[in-house]
């Protein structure tokens, strides 16, 4: 299973909820809070923080594409 | 096996039976909606929708295929209308039962109305994607809306109705708008905003009666300041939660489901997002949020309990607005706090963020366009 986040930007409402869930896969812009990806693919151990942070997005910005194959 | 039943297909609903995915559920999950929709996003029917900047299918936060792919069934148009927690088994409108081993009441809000403003047509209150486009249609040809309610759905609505260019009059007993989430500092700061885009606040003003023409369609409101004409009219005052149908059922009805720490109901009924009332451990108070935020948060406590996580529920409330280009961050309960320090920018430039204090003690933050001064507000309310 190969987990892959795609954002969409102009849904973003800064809420912060995915960097406090995922630190090590989400970031904010210092200007206006926007969400940064900073690993499209991130290593198996940061799946369940990833699920966590799409799940709590209130703008549902957070796309999980999760396919079968190695990671 | 009968699996878990969540009742109300909206964003708590919905992010319940996906959080019970994420975490591994491998039973049933049914998800039963009045609404003939997929689950939508309802933040942007006053902004996005409203203005027609976004079409309604931008809303959808989960399309039927990928429902089915995550193994959710969807029942759409479907009303529930009695709860048998012994037997574990709802009935819906048309008469068939569904049996739970687990059931979520993710049945959300109604929109209270004033009855006397019943009637009349041109009068509105928005809750649902009907609710905008109906709305959206008649703001296409009004010239003047009033709104009658400057909590954030009002406030939001009479911003929007300005940059489609009408004239819009705002009307609240109150003295300012949203106090009772901003705080005077900050509520005094948005009448600004407010009055600096055009809109009439008529603040500490009554709304009484509708006026209307002779076919029944309003032409303005009269008001304990006197008359405003209007030829569209949105009651934004406030909602109730949608419990009616559990009356009978033996659950604890006030002012919402009332739940245990853990946001449970009774034995294997729960409550997520704006219907639960819940035990917020770290507030030692019984709390409902109505905002978009906690219908996420309340569905991942309540996934995790589902399957045993034993955990209590106790987020940092968080909402945002956004009103004539200005998003506004609110953590925790700034309107509870005696004193306000501003920790960056400056209100005069109207980029800042404050905390909000009582005795010293923080109890809500508030950012004014500064994403990046809120930053930290979440662990900065959390009690050790």
């Amino acid at each position: 299973m190969v987990l892959k986040v795609e954002i969409e930007e102009p849904r973003c409402v800064a809420a912060g909820h995915c960097v406090t869930a995922a630190p090590e896969v989400f970031d904010q812009r210092e200007t206006d809070g926007v969400v940064v990806l900073l690993d499209a693919a991130p290593p198996p151990g940061a799946y369940a923080h990833v699920r966590e942070a799409a799940l709590l997005c209130p703008a549902a910005a957070i796309l999980l594409r999760e396919r079968d194959g190695s990671a | 096996m009968n699996g878990v039943l969540v009742v109300g297909a909206s964003a708590a609903g919905l992010a319940t039976a996906q959080a019970l995915r994420a975490r591994g559920y491998r039973g049933p999950v049914r998800l039963v909606g009045e609404e003939p929709h997929p689950p939508y996003d309802r933040p942007p029917l006053s902004k996005q929708v409203l203005s027609g900047a976004w079409g309604t299918e931008r809303t959808v936060l989960r399309a039927p295929a990928d429902l089915a792919a995550l193994g959710i069934e969807l029942l759409p148009g479907r009303r529930a209308v009695a709860l048998d927690t012994g037997a574990r088994e709802i009935t819906l409108a048309d008469g068939e039962r569904l049996r739970y081993d687990d059931l979520v009441l993710a049945t959300g809000l109604t929109p209270r109305r004033l009855p006397a403003f019943d009637g009349p047509a041109g009068v509105h209150t928005l809750r649902t994607l009907e609710d905008a486009r109906r709305l959206r249609a008649d703001l296409r040809t009004a010239r003047r809306l009033a709104v009658i309610g400057a909590g954030v759905l009002g406030c939001e609505i009479a911003a929007t109705a300005r940059t489609l260019g009408l004239e819009v009059t705002l009307i609240d007993p109150a003295p300012l708008p949203m106090a009772d989430r901003l705080g005077p500092p900050v509520a005094r700061l948005l009448a600004g905003l407010h009055r600096d885009h055009g809109i009439t606040l008529l603040t500490g003003t009554k709304a009484e009666a509708p006026v209307t023409d002779g076919g029944g369609r309003i032409t303005g409101v009269l008001t304990s300041q006197g008359p405003v004409a209007a030829d569209a009219l949105v009651l934004a005052v406030g909602s109730v939660p949608a419990t009616g149908w559990l009356h009978g059922s033996g659950l604890t009805l006030d002012d919402g489901v009332l739940c245990d720490a853990r946001c449970r109901a009774a034995a294997h009924v729960w409550a997520v997002g704006d219907v639960a009332r819940w035990w917020h451990e770290g507030q030692g108070r019984a709390l409902r949020l109505e905002n978009r935020s906690h219908a996420t948060e309340s569905a991942l406590a309540v996934a995790g309990n589902i399957l045993g996580a034993d955990r209590p529920h106790r987020p940092v409330p968080y909402f945002w607005t956004d009103q004539h280009g200005v998003r506004i961050q609110v953590f925790g309960d700034p309107a509870a706090g005696d004193r306000l320090r501003v920790t960056e920018g400056d209100p005069a430039t109207r980029t800042f963020a404050a905390v909000a204090e009582t005795a010293g003690r923080p109890v809500g933050v508030v950012g004014w366009n500064s994403p990046h001064g809120v930053r930290g507000a979440r662990a900065l309310l959390t009690p050790p």
